[in-house]
């Protein structure tokens, strides 16, 4: 149905989707090998499907992006492109949300609990403290480690996003006024806030790693902070892919004042990715 | 207006080749038609039903008799695990949305889904899905052996397998994320015009409500089984009690994705329910607008029950308490659709086709399971029958009555629009017959087996639980062959059923039956119909 039909433009055949299948059929399995330690198989497969699945993403993309360029798409089209992008970041919260309830679940019931009445016995002398490495970790000396202040490098962090929640609305602004310049000026901006913010982040897990001895096997302490901000991490390298991407179709001169919904998408993303942070910032980072 | 330029279509085979273009094969892998993929979905689901099924009759062939006699207790534990991992992920789920990419374009006048190509990733990401779940019965250690909900210790204690059921699981969630965005896309925006929301069909509406359901609690799972994943493989303390973490915590996260999975399970059946029920009594839907409204409630409400999972696990009264009340109130949202399907039905022409008789199976059958359910929230009852066969029967009443025997009839009801033919009428009646006989003799006395206090999950059991066990062996043996008439009366239809009419069913109201001919055009409402004014159609 490669024809617009009732002015909606339905995608004819494509063998994208089984390219993306496939792909994860060979990461999946390689994943699998590679976690068991059965190398070089996994890691290969790995590479494989990664390699795979980079080519589905530019081919796919790239027929959305043309389709999108030679003007197939209608209001309609937008509107759907919107509700999915705004169904799909629900999809998120919601997988942030898992992480966030094991945080609040450790700290309100699973840790307190540890140290009440019924396991005074088992855990004889465990005081429920918050950072901690969990009853019987903490019996071992080499573990103890020190968690993250909130006030060094994940203050700056913040601000940091948030003054990249301010240069992508100037570009999205400069996008509406048909000011190029301003456009890719605020997307360079932003996506140099993103790089400096994940740089910090890396330079912090080295701090916490080889300093504060704190990681990812440091009790539920280190389990919740790592995946956390780990899981936010992979997502601002993610938003700050799209927005690469974004930058060099800016460049190419795609979009238009009124029509440019690939920007807003990604631009929605990275607001979303700015909120979880604040949310990390307040209950990883000040309230330990 | 429409079904004109639908008939036309229909018989201009020239038009019709040029989109077959490729040839079968590369149709199957590259299709953008809604009504291919709803088509492989379908199949696809049929197939796993009866792997599902084979793990299902092995599980009973081990418990005819006390003792261990056709598989080890290890294999045993495999088996009754990847059983509901297949049913509820290779089978109901699949077929629902089958149905989905079947019928919400046809029943909302839109020309196809809203992202055609996501639409055929989504199908096709289970198969390597299915491929890694399958395999993981031929790794050393076996499939997972922890049951279904994946509960630490067992799962972080298991082998490789679980690592692949883990993996499998993540890509089945991405597919049906992706194929829920797409409906709910599809039904918010692609509805022809005149058709308001409250003018949707109950089937279009309780999908509407199943994928705001999946997109909120899919991610869930994936962030819980993510867990799972790094205590197994990367030192996190998740479930961990040594390193603060509490196993308690992965039922907690994992129940609340679970409680709103079981309404995954059944919404979508309501929906056909609500479409058949009225076309054979040749009444209209009674209280449509509270159905929706029951259905909406269902779902709110199922996100603040997932407690009743998990009453023995020493959670504080208080706890136990509001899981229990918030659990008995899903029974006013339900007992609004149940009356409101008997009201329908009364004083209606009724005749009682096989589509009608599954319906009306389904409503007795259903109320039993909910009524179970209902026994089961009443905590100081929970703790007596939690994981005993009493659970077992409960849950089966539900879904296999509840949403398989919703799939059956809906595959009886429309297989005359999909296919232009007719299916055998009396195949169909004993296929009803045969399964709600042997459903019984199945399951009934699993709850007698619960209330003596047999557990679950175990390949062998004392002596007195021997009668009913070998009883509920002969009934599930008898219930799997008999689905086989369903697969006989399905392909004989498409061979050689007897010409559908374009309104098989007089009564039936949906666009597909009043603006469609039998079978559908591969394209339908390329225009899509003008529907203001029009009268209602639920």
């Amino acid at each position: 149905m490669s024809a617009t039909t009732g002015g909606y433009y339905f995608a004819p055949p494509s063998k994208w989707p089984v390219v993306g299948s496939t792909a994860l059929m060979f990461l999946g399995a390689g994943t699998v090998l590679w976690m068991n330690q059965i190398q070089p198989y996994g890691a290969a497969l790995q590479l494989i499907g990664f390699a795979v699945l980079i080519y589905m993403l530019f081919g796919w993309f790239g027929n959305v992006i043309s389709e999108s360029e030679s003007g197939l798409y209608n209001k309609q089209v937008d509107a759907s492109y919107r509700w999915s992008m705004g169904w799909f970041i629900f999809s998120e919260v919601m997988f942030f949300a898992a992480f966030f309830g094991a945080l609040y679940y450790a700290r309100v019931f699973s840790v307190p609990w540890l140290a009440d009445l019924d396991n005074a016995f088992l855990w004889e002398g465990y005081a429920a403290k918050w950072p901690t490495l969990g009853p019987y970790f903490q019996q071992d000396p080499a573990l103890a480690f020190q968690s993250m202040g909130a006030w060094g490098i994940p203050a700056l962090n913040t601000a940091l996003l948030l003054a990249s929640g301010v240069t992508i609305t100037y570009a999205h602004h400069a996008l509406i006024d048909n000011n190029r310049n301003g456009l890719i000026w605020g997307l360079v901006a932003t996506i140099g806030l993103g790089a400096v913010f994940l740089g910090f982040q890396i330079y912090e897990y080295v701090h916490a790693y080889s300093d504060l001895n704190l990681k990812l096997s440091s009790g539920v302490f280190g389990s919740t902070f790592y995946l956390l901000t780990g899981f936010h991490g992979f997502h601002v390298t993610l938003g700050a892919i799209m927005l690469t991407v974004i930058l060099f179709r800016c460049i190419k001169g795609h979009f238009k004042p009124d029509r440019h919904f690939g920007f807003e998408a990604v631009a929605w993303y990275w607001h979303f990715v700015d909120v979880v942070w604040l949310g990390l910032f307040i209950f990883v980072y000040v309230l330990v | 207006m429409a079904s004109v330029t639908t008939h036309d279509h229909a018989h201009d085979h020239g038009h019709d080749h040029d989109h077959h273009g490729p040839g079968p094969w590369t149709r199957i892998f590259t299709t953008t038609n809604h009504k291919d993929i709803g088509s492989m979905y379908l199949w696809f689901s049929l197939l796993m039903f009866f792997v599902g099924g084979a793990m299902a009759l092995l599980i009973r062939a081990e418990l005819f008799t006390p003792g261990l006699q056709v598989v080890q207790p290890e294999v045993f534990n495999s088996l009754t695990t990847v059983h509901a991992l297949v049913m509820i992920f290779g089978a109901v789920m699949p077929a629902f949305v089958g149905f989905a990419n079947w019928l919400i374009p046809l029943q909302i006048g839109a020309a196809d889904m809203a992202f055609p190509r996501m639409n055929n990733w989504s199908f096709w990401l289970m198969i390597p899905a299915t491929v890694l779940l399958m395999a993981s019965f031929f790794v050393p250690g076996g499939a997972a052996a922890s049951g279904w909900t994946l509960y630490p210790p067992l799962s972080t204690q298991g082998g490789i397998g679980v690592d692949m059921t883990i993996i499998a699981i993540h890509i089945l969630g991405a597919s049906s994320i992706m194929g829920s965005i797409n409906i709910i896309t599809t039904i918010l925006n692609m509805r022809a015009p005149g058709m308001t929301l409250m003018r949707m069909p109950m089937f279009v509406w309780t999908w509407l409500i199943t994928a705001y359901l999946i997109i909120a609690v899919m991610p869930v799972l994936a962030g819980c089984i993510t867990m799972l994943l790094t205590d197994r493989h990367f030192g996190t303390a998740f479930f961990n009690a040594a390193g603060g973490g509490d196993p308690t915590m992965f039922m907690h996260i994992f129940w609340f994705f679970g409680h709103p999975e079981v309404y995954i399970l059944i919404l979508p059946a309501f929906g056909i329910m609500s479409q058949i029920i009225p076309t054979f009594s040749r009444k209209p839907l009674f209280g449509y607008a509270s159905m929706v409204y029951a259905t909406a409630s269902i779902a709110i409400l199922s996100f603040i029950v997932w407690g009743h999972h998990m009453f023995t696990v020493g959670m504080p009264a208080a706890g136990q308490l509001f899981f229990m009340y918030a659990t008995m109130l899903i029974a006013v949202p339900t007992g609004v659709k149940i009356f409101n399907w008997i009201a329908t039905m009364w004083r209606g022409s009724i005749t009682f086709e096989t589509p009608m008789l599954f319906a009306i199976g389904f409503l007795c059958m259903f109320t039993l399971g909910g009524f179970s359910g209902l026994v089961l929230s009443i905590v100081p009852v929970d703790i007596t029958l939690h994981n005993t066969y009493y659970v077992v029967a409960h849950f089966h009443y539900v879904l296999f009555p509840g949403a398989i025997w919703a799939l059956m009839a809906g595959v009886y009801f429309w297989l005359p629009k999909w296919t232009g033919r007719m299916y055998n009428e009396t195949l169909g009646k004993w296929h009803f017959w045969l399964s709600a006989i042997s459903f019984n003799v199945t399951f009934f006395p699993q709850h007698f087996l619960g209330l003596a206090g047999m557990p679950r999950r175990i390949p062998d059991y004392a002596l007195q639980f021997a009668e009913w066990n070998m009883i509920s062996t002969i009934g599930a043996f008898a219930l799997g062959f008999s689905q086989l008439l369903f697969v006989y009366n399905v392909f004989s239809c498409i061979r050689s059923g007897e010409k559908a009419k374009e309104r098989q069913w007089d009564s039936a109201d949906s666009l597909e039956w009043t603006h469609l001919p039998s079978p559908v055009p591969y394209h339908t409402f390329e225009m899509p119909p003008d529907l203001r004014g029009a009268k209602a159609v639920h």
